[in-house]
């Protein structure tokens, strides 16, 4: 991290207040029989950065962030995007607001192809509702949908697979297509749900550059990863979660050191011997 | 054995308006299940409300085009109560709530309770005087060619089915081809993705549910309307699973499949009903170990062993693409 990034001078503790957050969660808390799968007192992340969210199995990383984009309800809490509250907020409406999320297994539109998957996260459609597409006059926007879905499908080097069934792409290329149609919708905040996991390791490379490339160009992301090496190479903080609780929250280099965060990965007797 | 008969009675029923109005309500339950992923398991129940709505209208002394009005929005109606409660849920609820329901609104229709309106099990007759007021075709008079012919009151009914088959494909063709479409296909994919991409998925699906609805609303006006009479036990569920061999052995998610499957199933249907007619009485040793009644059961077994191969060999349906069938294995 540059020494003039504003979150150089932010202390490394959960909960800590940032210059400038885009989501900001209050006791978040969501409890599954008596299992407390997320329970946050505060949480902020810091807009156009990397932030990760690491943590064992079961740490209650994806129910976060089921419950920060809707598609689950907390018992308690709250949270909002820039100023706008989120609770009671539907799924599709967190997405319209400009905070979109991918899915931990791929849910590419198999039936569909690739340009169609790209096409149908385009907002604003007026052909999108009944008698829109009925009575037509949605021509233009789908021309101009078509080709801004060609520059990011270029981006993400799947033009040549544009006209395929999605669900004939490798697992990797699925990853990306997710990536490149989360993009269609010109969202704020990216939510990416363990992009890596099952990609093979060049591919890898390519993603890692893909995730800086959507901070470079001024979007706030959010990803859960398991890999502490890969983590350490693109974050520009790191959030950890033990049993639904944010158990320290730091730069990268930082969260490597901290005892507390050695401990939930490796067991604390490990640290122990380690130490 | 005369052959020429036997496919002659068989052509005459695939081209005739039974067939027209099966492939109308298939035009709807594909735009259901082939484009929106939904279970719906009543859809006859549809056709029947459709059906009913038209008789009891005119039964009451309204017009027949006010039926005809009330039949198409009692059926989409259908479609909003039971996809409120039901299209937030897993699909499998819409498919227990559908199948349900459909076998409560007949038993209700042939209530005693209801009788007053609906009459009972007896049904209601003759509502549609004045659709065939308007045939300009002489009713008695024969119309085709050689010993294919039909009277000009089921040349009048056919003209009408097949004319609202085209119709309503053209409907479905636009509506499909449009960006509303692709967000219907990208829910029978994945719901959750579709969520994520900003799609209310709740709203399609009930719009999807809907329409097609009223358009197994329209089948069951037409079918009605030809026949000019409705009787609750025309509705039995088999109805719903003939429309889905329909749909699917045209091929389900595809714009003309309904219509290719609908004549297809009505042609293998009565042409083997025909052959077992004529088998009876023209070959001595079939009419001996086949009566009349047996006739009916075995045919079935010919269309159900006919069904099977088809899964077997071609489970896309036939105007269904391979390659998209094949996706769901990987």
């Amino acid at each position: 991290m540059n020494a003039d990034h504003p979150l150089t001078a932010v202390a490394p503790e959960p909960g800590v207040r940032k210059p400038n957050p885009v989501l900001v969660a209050n006791s978040l808390q969501r409890s599954f029989g008596g299992l407390h799968a997320v329970d946050i007192d505060r949480l902020e992340i810091q807009r156009h950065t990397v932030t990760s969210l690491i943590g064992p199995n079961g740490a209650g990383k994806t129910t976060l962030f089921n419950l920060l984009t809707g598609f689950d309800k907390p018992d308690a809490g709250e949270w909002h995007l820039n100023d706008g509250t989120l609770v009671g907020i539907a799924a599709f409406q967190v997405a319209r607001r400009g905070m979109v999320r991918t899915f931990q297994l791929t849910r590419s539109l198999a039936r569909l192809s690739v340009m169609d998957n790209m096409l149908v996260a385009a907002t604003d459609n007026k052909g999108e509702k009944l008698w829109g597409s009925l009575l037509g006059g949605w021509q233009a926007t789908e021309l101009a949908n078509e080709e801004r879905a060609g520059d990011l499908l270029e981006r993400f080097d799947l033009e040549h697979m544009a006209d395929e069934f999605a669900g004939s792409l490798s697992g990797g290329q699925r990853k990306l297509l997710e990536m490149a149609r989360a993009l269609m919708m010109n969202p704020e905040v990216v939510m990416l749900d363990e992009p890596m996991a099952g990609v093979n390791p060049a591919l890898t490379q390519s993603l890692l550059s893909h995730i800086t490339g959507l901070r470079d160009s001024g979007k706030t992301v959010v990803f859960v990863e398991h890999d502490m090496d890969v983590v350490q190479e693109i974050s520009d903080w790191v959030v950890v979660m033990a049993q639904g609780r944010v158990i320290a929250e730091g730069p990268p280099d930082v969260i490597g050191r901290n005892p507390d965060v050695i401990d939930a990965y490796l067991g604390s007797h490990h640290g122990e011997a380690a130490g | 054995m005369d052959w020429a008969s036997v496919l002659i009675d068989g052509i005459l029923a695939t081209i005739g308006p039974i067939t027209a109005a099966y492939a109308i309500s298939a035009i709807g339950l594909n735009l259901q299940f082939g484009y929106a992923g939904l279970l719906n398991f009543g859809h006859v129940a549809f056709m029947l409300v459709g059906a009913y709505g038209t008789a009891i209208t005119v039964d009451l002394g309204g017009p027949l085009w006010l039926g005809i009005i009330v039949g198409i929005l009692a059926a989409a109606l259908l479609g909003l109560l039971l996809g409120l409660p039901t299209l937030r849920l897993r699909a499998d609820y819409l498919a227990i709530t559908t199948i349900a329901a459909a076998e409560v609104i007949r038993l209700l229709v042939r209530s005693s309770w209801a009788q007053p309106l609906t009459n009972g099990v007896f049904g209601i007759q003759g509502f549609a005087d004045s659709f065939f007021s308007l045939n300009p075709f002489p009713t008695a008079r024969l119309y085709g060619i050689g010993s294919l012919v039909v009277t000009g009151r089921k040349l009048w009914v056919m003209l009408v089915g097949w004319a609202l088959v085209a119709l309503l494909t053209l409907l479905i063709r636009r509506l499909i081809k449009s960006p509303w479409g692709r967000v219907l296909k990208a829910i029978r994919e994945d719901e959750d993705a579709t969520t994520s991409l900003g799609k209310n998925v709740f709203a399609y699906k009930l719009q999807a549910l809907m329409i097609g609805g009223a358009i197994a609303g329209i089948a069951g006006i037409l079918l009605a309307v030809e026949q000019q009479n409705v009787t609750p036990d025309a509705y039995l569920p088999k109805i719903t699973f003939i429309l889905y061999v329909i749909v699917i052995l045209g091929g389900a998610g595809t714009i003309l499949g309904p219509i290719v499957g609908a004549v297809t199933f009505q042609f293998l249907f009565f042409t083997i009903d025909a052959l077992m007619v004529n088998a009876q009485a023209n070959i001595g040793w079939v009419g001996d170990i086949l009566t009349p009644a047996a006739a009916g059961q075995v045919k079935l077994v010919f269309v159900g062993i006919g069904m099977m191969l088809l899964m077997v060999f071609r489970p896309q349906g036939i105007l269904g693409d391979k390659e998209e069938a094949l996706i769901d294995e990987r």
